[in-house]
């Protein structure tokens, strides 16, 4: 169980406690900077947060006994002389880490290990604690890799590593847009997975190809791996074979759009979302802010209301600004308005913290 | 050698004081200078070690051509300020 939230937003850090009088701002850190991300390692408590500082670029801290420190920040190679690179819409692709988008610990058994996606697209692994980072090549040279697009952001970006709990040489990645992709070798290959997922955003002879595919967030639940779930951008859809083929799940109210999703550490059937009226509307159904879950693997979702604004709310909740401990019973989540939630009790209930926070860019328990 | 001066913004995330470098073109001073102070040359160039889209750096009051390079000639006179766009937000 996790007494502590770790709130990245747009003008700083906010460190939120559990009290005896309930959640609390206890620390705000990097107060006036862009943060956009964080990451506590479950293997040593060590947290990470991503800065990005604008004109002075994508910077990454790490924690230390009396503060943070800068650490390396993963950054690409240099680029081939004469190599012209242009991501599908004919503009130049930057070989430069433009936003850190994903932060994850690697297995029980790698300690130091880290992962780390990027725009535009680079996928980066750490070996020694965030110290250096390296490019995994095998990845950033598959040449479908050149098919990847801008979806979330101008340019593709690796927003979602998952790793087995089991077997940390296998992970998953998903890329807006790009789909999903797998390597069961510690990334020495890599191959593309997610059959039945559907873009509408693209001709009809695209649809059904997994590269084609606008994954908003994908997630695995940790005590049964077969169980994968996405916020898709067409939607809400579910596997139960690793991610080799998806079932989309259709009929939910008040909506199947949004962007994050989580699933309860140990009952592969809940599931969580946040949902938004659709692509072309990005905000809260009739400015009712909900959070949808699942308790059948997808059947049936009910839309908790219980502690959430019910009139003229216009929260959008970003992909990394939902989250859920290990015990399956807290979830939080902050929005773009900066407001702040917390369940106690798997989303039954939920307790306002504040609405006065910068924009929210990543909600994680630490 | 020329001098080189920083602006005050870049201070809240990493010392770059004001100093002399060496070099006949933009790329050399620079290189020179970030060689006592690595951490500082992320801010200013990125990882293709081009000048960062929102930064600028004047030569002699001139705002330099050559961003990706930074050939743009130096004397030993020089006086070069590396600035940052203005920006919302």
């Amino acid at each position: 169980m996790s007494d502590v939230i770790l709130v990245s937003t747009r003008k700083g850090l906010f460190r939120i406690v559990r009290a005896s009088t309930g959640w609390q701002i206890a620390v705000a850190d990097f107060l006036g900077d862009n943060v956009t991300l964080t990451l506590t390692d479950p293997r040593d408590g060590v947290s990470y947060a991503a800065l990005d500082h604008g004109h002075f670029g994508v910077k990454l801290h790490r924690s230390t006994a009396s503060g943070w420190e800068e650490i390396a920040t993963p950054s690409y190679p240099p680029k081939p002389e004469g190599l012209e690179e242009n991501d599908m819409w004919g503009r130049p692709l930057p070989w430069s880490t433009a936003r850190i988008w994903s932060l994850q610990a690697g297995g029980g058994g790698e300690p130091g290990v880290l992962w780390c996606g990027t725009i535009p697209g680079g996928l980066f692994r750490s070996a020694d604690h965030g110290e250096s980072w390296e490019l995994m090549r095998s990845l950033w040279d598959h040449p479908k890799r050149r098919q990847w697009m801008g979806g979330g952001a101008d340019l593709p970006g690796v927003h979602s590593i998952v790793v087995d709990p089991k077997d940390s040489k296998r992970t998953w990645i998903a890329v807006s847009t790009g789909g999903i992709w797998y390597t069961e070798d510690a990334g020495a290959t890599w191959s593309q997975r997610g059959e039945g997922m559907r873009a509408d955003h693209v001709p009809p002879e695209l649809t059904h190809d997994p590269i084609a595919q606008d994954v908003h967030c994908l997630v695995q639940c940790p005590e049964h791996p077969a169980r994968m779930w996405i916020q898709h951008h067409n939607g809400i859809f579910v596997s139960s074979d690793e991610g080799r083929t998806f079932t989309e799940i259709t009929g939910v109210e008040p909506s199947t759009f949004g962007f994050p999703v989580v699933v309860h550490p140990r009952d592969p059937d809940t599931a969580w979302f946040v949902p938004e009226i659709k692509d072309e509307k990005r905000i809260p159904f009739d400015g009712r802010l909900v959070v949808t879950r699942t308790r059948d693997g997808g059947r049936t979702f009910e839309a908790l209301t219980n502690g959430l604004p019910q009139s003229h709310a216009y929260d959008v909740v970003y992909r990394h600004a939902l989250a859920i401990d290990d015990t399956g019973d807290r979830l939080a989540f902050g929005s773009t308005t900066g407001g702040l939630w917390v369940s106690e009790n798997a989303g039954d209930h939920w307790a306002y913290v504040t609405h006065t926070l910068p924009p929210i860019y990543a909600v994680r328990f630490a | 050698m020329a001098n080189v001066a920083f602006t005050q913004n870049i201070q809240r995330h990493v010392a770059c004081r004001a100093a002399k470098a060496a070099g006949s073109s933009v790329r050399e001073v620079m290189d020179n200078l970030f060689a006592s102070n690595p951490r500082a040359r992320a801010y200013v160039l990125d990882d293709q070690a081009a000048l960062r889209k929102h930064m600028a750096i004047y030569v002699d009051g001139q705002l330099i051509r050559d961003r990706v390079h930074l050939s743009d000639p130096v004397t030993e006179s020089s006086d070069i300020y590396v600035f940052q766009a203005l920006s919302g937000g």
